[in-house]
């Protein structure tokens, strides 16, 4: 191992399995057909996307014509909202959420209630847990939709999916997980677990950028954003993009296959991962749920000192990884997650999140071990907070 | 070794190697200043002594900085140039001098200069009160619009931070 190139941070997105490159090539010179024409070219490219199909839905226990192909999970979980919202709007007008959602859920059911719509945000507790009661009393006679997020993309808190679920079956109402941090990385069963709607991508899988799913259970009434040559049983016309959904479903075979070993591989390295920085560094803490958490998410804030320069310090080291705090990206407020789970402000700023993934080798856990106490306590030296800190 | 991409080198420069860091004992001027929405906040620290004119200058000055890369870079950069400078040239460095020091500095990250600015200008306004000194109408416009936003970010209450962002707003119009 060398010192540059640590890549931490899976959860923004993946390389490309080599297996699932190998077989994503002949798509796209020799089998680039157009799965809409009747020619042979065509039937290769059409029968290539089928059995994609059978491959994605085989993972959570769907059927086939279940399964349909987009181009991100933003498109997705767009699809769910406009789509159900549309579809049932004679229905009821109300939409149930959480207030840790990916922001294309956010922006999605803010742009509804411009429309009408009323949107309720179900709070969490200081794990990021949404409490299966609140879903229950929230729902009314003229609520549509409920829609929570399976894992948290930034803590990795994982949601008590199937009991919710329950209680939306139990009311008539159509249940929606956006499953984009969990897909490939923990079982998920779309019918023990009572899942009407799911949303889930390729790149944070090991697969490539530019192909989703959306999971729509037989019989759900909803209706497409893309209108056009009727793609994707009329759900999202579009020509199909063959390479990449045949690289997803290379990345679910393996997912299938080897996704008990390297969770249980992942969980033991970001074990590692959090009580080491928690033993090492003085004033730092976890975000999320110590148990019910992603196998491979860990999620900090250290006080008195700022996520956004904790990133770039450790990119001079050579380690990628990333802060749901302000500074880092165009917004300057800081991560809406991490002030749903109670965190100030001042806290919420001095967040780091770090993600491990298939490549991810202990000597490089060890050596970040190493280094990071250094830079923070450098950091802290800078800073005015931290009378508050023994060193 | 994989040098940061995201900054220029100047930025790198004093956020890698920062300039007149930490506490100052015995100091003449503290100077705060913060921005609650971002969270950076500031502290500078200033010594006045005379030169051979016998005009007062900025004889040390250090910083503490609670913020993000560019918001440390800027408060380092501001205590280099700030240094042995009369209290009057101090007063007179703007955010653009600070910026244009730096190059590149990404859009969202220029309210991080103003602040290194408006947190000296609050060290120069503690000296010349506690001294007793005549303050000009400007610095006291300043400083009291710099204490407004300190004041918000004590309170550290959610729902202020949009009143703040109203506040920015409607000044820089």
């Amino acid at each position: 191992m060398t010192k540059s190139g640590i890549y931490l941070d899976y959860a923004a997105t993946t390389p490309v399995d080599p297996r699932v490159l190998r077989i994503m090539l002949p798509y796209f010179n020799k089998k680039f057909g157009n799965t809409m024409s009747l020619h042979s070219f065509g039937q290769e490219a059409k029968s290539a996307l089928e059995e994609s199909r059978e491959e994605v839905a085989s993972l959570i226990g769907a059927e086939p014509n279940e399964i349909i192909f987009t181009a991100s999970a933003t498109e997705s979980n767009n699809l769910v909202l406009k789509g159900i919202a549309w579809a049932c709007r004679n229905k009821g007008k109300h939409i149930i959420i959480s207030s840790i959602e990916h922001p294309c859920i956010m922006e999605s059911a803010k742009w509804l209630e411009s429309q009408g719509f009323e949107i309720t945000r179900l709070k969490v507790d200081k794990y990021g847990l949404i409490h299966p009661d609140d879903v229950r009393k929230a729902i009314k006679k003229e609520t549509i939709l409920v829609s929570m997020i399976h894992a948290s993309n930034e803590i990795g808190t994982i949601q008590p999916i199937k009991e919710i679920g329950k209680i939306c079956r139990e009311r008539g109402v159509y249940f929606h997980t956006d499953a984009t941090q969990s897909f490939g990385k923990i079982p998920i069963e779309v019918n023990s677990m009572n899942i009407d709607l799911l949303s889930a991508s390729s790149h944070k899988m090991y697969g490539p950028k530019g192909a989703a799913i959306l999971f729509v259970r037989k019989g759900t009434k909803i209706e497409p954003l893309l209108h056009g040559g009727g793609q994707e049983a009329g759900l999202r016309s579009s020509t199909v993009n063959v390479p990449a959904i045949v690289g997803m479903a290379q990345a679910c075979r393996i997912a299938k296959k080897e996704m008990k070993d390297e969770g249980r591989c992942l969980t033991r390295l970001s074990n590692k991962l959090i009580s080491g920085v928690l033993r090492k560094i003085p004033g730092s803490h976890l975000n999320g749920h110590p148990k019910k958490r992603l196998p491979n998410n860990a999620n900090f804030w250290f006080e008195g000192v700022e996520g956004e320069s904790i990133v770039v310090q450790l990119d001079l080291l050579g380690i990628a990884v990333s802060t749901g705090s302000a500074c880092s990206s165009a917004k300057l407020e800081p991560s809406h997650v991490l002030l749903a789970i109670g965190l100030k402000h001042e806290e919420a700023h001095g967040s780091l999140r770090l993600t491990l993934g298939r490549w991810t080798k202990e000597s490089e856990i060890n050596y970040l071990l190493k280094v990071l106490p250094e830079v923070i306590k450098n950091l802290r030296k800078i800073s005015p907070f931290k009378k508050s800190f023994k060193f | 070794m994989i040098y940061s991409k995201i900054y220029s080198k100047e930025i790198m420069k004093h956020f890698t190697h920062p300039q007149n860091v930490g506490k100052m004992k015995n100091y003449d001027g503290l100077g705060r200043a913060g921005n609650l929405t971002c969270g950076d906040i500031m502290y500078l620290y200033i010594k006045v002594g005379k030169n051979k004119n016998r005009r007062k200058i900025i004889k040390d000055i250090s910083f503490e900085t609670f913020g993000c890369t560019v918001a440390i870079a800027n408060t380092s950069l501001l205590t280099t140039i700030a240094k042995g400078k009369t209290l009057e040239e101090a007063l007179r460095i703007t955010k653009e001098d600070l910026v244009k020091e730096f190059g590149q500095v990404p859009l969202v990250k220029i309210h991080c200069s103003l602040l290194a600015v408006d947190a000296l200008g609050e060290a120069i306004y503690d000296y010349l009160s506690r001294n007793e000194q005549p303050i000009s109408k400007e610095l006291r416009e300043r400083h009291q619009r710099v204490e407004r936003d300190n004041k918000i970010i004590k309170r550290r209450h959610r729902e202020l931070v949009k009143i703040e962002e109203k506040l920015h707003h409607n000044k820089n119009k």
